[in-house]
């Protein structure tokens, strides 16, 4: 256990709390820069999100809970569906990971801030005015309509004259900016703001993977961001990438999209996968088994993402040797996936597990991601994938991966970290029904659509006849996301409840290892007091008494610690921004130039000129008082090197 | 699935290539099935010797290298079974791809926005055979099916014969099919391909090589002239109103190009791709107002007078 030093810097605490602090008021909400307070913002509005793609999705449970209804119209269903899709990927199940990278990847390292603070504040407003943005559109009937994947020529003009496809085209874009920054930042604050004596194989798991996961964004994200603007230059100026009349290619596009669409699906996963080890070796007491072939899993699961997006085009009729190398890729795939859950498992053997409430959430994970786990290598088999592909399986089969990879992990991550950000703990009886109604009712809506699937139900049909014998299945389903809807209720009254009067959390009220739980609940504005050091993998279970603190870091501004990337060797200090507006207001020009673009390509040219004038005034010249880098004194080094054992006492 | 009334199954294959996917499908099923059964028990026992570890003081943690054993096995095992079934899945592949014939029926297959236009290729250009939605084939005879679309991608999928392929314009790729036995075979547009995809369906009738041969032939043959007054008004009613301008009649002056071939329109068990049965109310309806059975179609509704109608659906009631 880490004993709380009194650090030098002691008397200067309250100093320190205000350096660190965000303003105050109305107007300066628009300035915070903490990690914390826009990692909380992501969360809240991802989460916002993904209630109103959950609306979204019910409206389709009804329309399709029997044959032949006219709930919704042709219309209205294409354009919720597309939008329910667009929705999920874009503005929930990226962003809430990205959230949690924000709150969580600074305090997991000991890190004071997050790396490129303005960045981020600017990339939160990239994705709240996204958002706005879709369903404002979608409100005044300009929803996308073509699907989340807006094949052309579909999504060309000559078949969707409406403003539809651009709304789509843009909402791309405002989200591949923001989540390019966040991956950009996370990455940085991962690899120079760990504590020292953090050398990369003691960074936690869960920051491995919003590392591996940020990386993956920075070469899937491009990919889109040309197909989609490719798509706009089509529509808006009359190129001719996609057209077939004038030499473009369809399929083009479908390459450009799933390069993209396929690491998508383990940019959303992979962080998934760093909840699970984190909880999992919390509630197992143990640290996590096999931590160098999980780490290498999440890598290789990395690089062979790129290597399989062809799976989704098997439909097209390509030539069979190619068809094969994806179907091994797709396949192998598998093994650093079951290389991990293997290693879940023998953690899980040799560990002394409490069940709680976030653990139930990862039991559920392992249920229903194994079962999507192997309809995926299903789908990978070319010729049962030409059966299946597009039908109501291949519907089953993402939500099993997505929902029990992703947001099953989530909620686990919910009721593990809820009191670490509120202080207040949830209610562990009303968890365990939100978990049983949620695992029911997933489990109740998706698995009769894999059978549907087999009886020939395509996706994305408005309506079905009665004759095809599909209705009583799909009344299943529908009853099935009433009871989905239900548990998601009972979440957010709990959450509610235990926001405003839930028993008060201690520090560490799972007796966890990572450095999160080092400090207190909700932690001070400059995440530590005195910024740790450490000296094993979990550094609250192996650093020894007495272990070393941070101490030299300036009260008065904020002074941060940047570290090597290798070692965590402390390399120099950093002074890092304030509070600022311009974040908000670059915010805005770039919305404003991005709407703007959808009408003319005008747009383009003259909305760039308020954008320049925001960034002149966010990266105004500071004056040489206020910024600059320090060296850090290397003589004054004593921490213990990854193979030595550690020393007592003593700072840096 | 109780009572289906259907066949658009790709659990009850009706034809070699959908028996081959089939047995792989079984084959997948019951790998997968023993798998996942086979992790969660183990998990279940983990979960179990974990909780009791907790509540015993003397629990002996299990050494790491038996757990790195174990593991190392696991991956193992996991390997030779994604091997085994990468192996199915080409050689699966490989069957379907070789099933070519010389004496094929070749099927020309066009994708519109919302139905298919369907062309049985001759040497001879005469003896070809246009048609939409409604697909003949002989049973025990190898079908090549070549598809492309005139506008947005669509898929053609009958899941009891055959695994889906897309439509996509600019390309034409190839399809190989074939019953096993006579049948009705439902398909239906598995691509997204805008507001009416999911009335975008077509029947595929396989029937025996003498039946086929006879219905081929029929089809060959133009519209007769109309034989009384009241065809001879549904036959000017078709050519005058706007009917012709999008229509094809063979055998009239009607050449239209843009909307199914109706010379034999009499003969089809649906109309609107599958959207209704061909009966003579439901043709009324559909030529008075389409865009109410099928929003977003590219027929405009007509106000013809009731007598014009009347003697327009006897005219199309006798294109057999």
């Amino acid at each position: 256990m880490m004993r709380r030093h009194d650090p030098s810097i002691g008397g200067d605490l309250e100093r320190l709390e205000e350096t660190w602090a965000d303003p105050n008021g109305w107007y300066g909400w628009f300035m915070h820069v903490d990690h914390k307070s826009i990692g909380r913002r992501y969360l809240l509005t991802a989460f916002g999100f993904f209630l109103l793609g959950g609306v979204l999705a019910a409206l389709m449970r009804v329309q399709l809970s029997r044959p032949d209804n006219t709930f919704l119209g042709p219309d209205l269903y294409n354009e919720i569906f597309s939008t329910h899709g667009t929705t999920m990927m874009f503005l929930f199940a990226v962003p809430v990971m990205q959230g949690l990278g924000i709150y969580f990847v600074p305090l997991m390292v000991g890190a004071r801030s997050i790396a490129f603070p303005r960045l981020v504040a600017f990339s939160y407003w990239m994705l709240l005015f996204g958002g706005i943005f879709l369903y404002v559109s979608f409100l005044l009937n300009a929803g996308p309509d073509v699907g989340w994947f807006s094949y052309p020529p579909l999504a060309e003009s000559l078949y969707t004259p409406s403003k539809r496809a651009d709304v789509w085209a843009q909402l791309i874009t405002f989200t591949e900016v923001g989540s390019l920054a966040v991956a950009v930042s996370l990455i940085t604050t991962a690899l120079k703001l760990r504590a020292p004596g953090m050398t990369l194989n003691r960074i936690p798991i869960f920051v491995w993977a919003q590392v591996v996961t940020s990386f993956m964004v920075l070469f899937a994200m491009p990919a889109v961001m040309l197909a989609s603007t490719s798509l706009i230059l089509d529509r808006l100026v009359g190129t001719h990438f996609f057209d077939v009349e004038h030499a473009g290619d369809a399929l083009l596009w479908q390459h450009l999209f799933w390069f993209f669409g396929h690491p998508e699906v383990y940019i959303i996963f992979i962080p998934g996968t760093g909840l699970v080890s984190t909880i999992v070796a919390t509630f197992s007491q143990r640290r996590m088994f096999g931590y160098l072939p999980v780490v290498l899993s999440l890598v290789s699961t990395a690089f062979m993402g790129f290597g399989l997006w062809v799976h989704h085009m098997f439909a097209t009729g390509l030539p069979q040797l190619g068809e094969s190398f994806f179907t091994a890729a797709s396949i192998i795939i598998a093994i650093p996936t079951g290389t991990q859950i293997f290693c879940w498992i023998a953690t899980m053997w040799s560990g002394r597990i409490v069940v709680r409430t976030p653990m139930l959430w990862i039991l559920g994970f392992f249920a229903i991601f194994i079962a999507g786990g192997l309809t995926g290598v299903m789908l990978a088999a070319v010729p049962l994938n030409t059966q299946v592909h597009d039908t109501f399986f291949v519907v089953a089969h993402f939500h099993y991966v997505l929902i029990g990879g992703a947001v099953f992990p989530l909620f686990a991550a919910f009721y593990y970290w809820f009191p670490k950000i509120t202080g207040r703990l949830l209610s562990e009886r009303l968890g365990t029904w939100v978990f049983g109604l949620l695992f029911a009712g997933f489990n109740l809506t998706f698995f009769p659509m894999h059978i549907l699937g087999l009886h020939g139900m395509p996706r994305r049909v408005y309506t079905y006849p009665a004759a095809m014998g599909w209705g009583s299945l799909n009344l299943l389903a529908s009853i099935g996301a009433a009871l989905m809807a239900c548990a998601i209720v009972m979440f957010l009254v709990d959450a509610i409840r235990a926001y405003v009067a839930g028993a008060a959390a201690a520090h560490n009220p799972w007796n966890a290892g990572t450095l999160e739980w080092a400090t207190s609940s909700p932690p001070p504005n400059s995440n530590f007091p005195s910024p740790p050091t450490v000296a094993g993998r979990e550094p609250l279970w192996e650093n020894p008494p007495g272990q070393a603190v941070v101490v030299g870091l300036r009260a008065d501004a904020r002074d941060v610690l940047v570290t090597h990337v290798l070692d965590a060797e402390p390399d120099h200090r950093l002074l890092f921004p304030e509070p600022s507006i311009w974040p908000f207001l670059t915010g805005i020009a770039t919305t404003v130039l991005f709407i703007w673009s959808i009408f003319t390509p005008w747009g383009v040219v003259y909305g760039a000129v308020p954008v320049f004038v925001m960034l002149v005034g966010w990266f105004w010249p500071k004056s040489a008082h206020e910024g600059g880098t320090q060296l850090w004194p290397f003589a004054h080094r004593m921490l213990p090197r990854p193979n030595e054992t550690p020393a007592a006492g003593g700072a840096i | 699935m109780s009572a289906l009334d259907v066949n658009q199954s790709v659990l009850s294959p009706a034809g070699i290539q959908a028996s081959a996917i089939h047995s792989l499908w079984s084959l997948m099923l019951w790998v997968c099935a023993a798998v996942f059964m086979a992790v969660l028990a183990v998990l279940f026992v983990a979960l179990r010797r974990g909780t009791r570890n907790r509540s015993h003081d003397d629990f002996e943690p299990a050494s790491e290298a038996a757990l790195s054993r174990s593991v190392g096995a696991a991956v193992g095992v996991t390997v030779v079974v994604l091997i085994g079934l990468l192996t199915a899945s080409v050689w699966t592949g490989r069957t379907i791809g070789s099933l070519h014939a010389a004496s094929a029926v070749t099927i020309a297959i066009t994708g519109h926005q919302w139905w298919w236009e369907i062309q049985y290729e001759d040497a001879v250009p005469g003896r070809r055979v246009v048609t939409a939605n409604e697909l003949h084939i002989p049973t025990n005879r190898p079908v090549v099916v070549k598809v492309t679309s005139r506008d947005v991608i669509h898929s053609f999928w009958v899941p009891n014969l055959q695994g889906k392929r897309d439509l996509i314009p600019g390309y034409t790729t190839a399809l190989w099919l074939q019953a096993d036995r006579p049948g009705v075979f439902r398909g239906q547009c598995a691509e997204f391909c805008g507001m009416q995809h999911a009335h975008m369906a077509l029947d595929v009738i396989a029937e025996s090589q003498q039946q086929f041969e006879a219905w081929l032939e029929a089809m060959r043959q133009p519209a007769r002239d109309p034989s009384d007054s009241t065809l001879r008004r549904g036959h000017d009613v078709f050519m005058h109103a706007r009917c012709a301008g999008c229509h094809t009649v063979r055998g009239t002056e009607a050449a239209g190009q843009i909307a199914p071939d109706l010379t034999h329109i009499a003969t089809r068990h649906t109309l609107g791709a599958g959207t209704l049965s061909n009966t003579a109310e439901h043709l009324a309806a559909w030529i008075q107002d389409a865009q109410r059975l099928k929003p977003g179609n590219q027929m405009p509704p007509n106000p013809l007078t009731e007598e014009d109608l009347l003697a327009l659906v006897v005219y199309l009631e006798t294109l057999r």
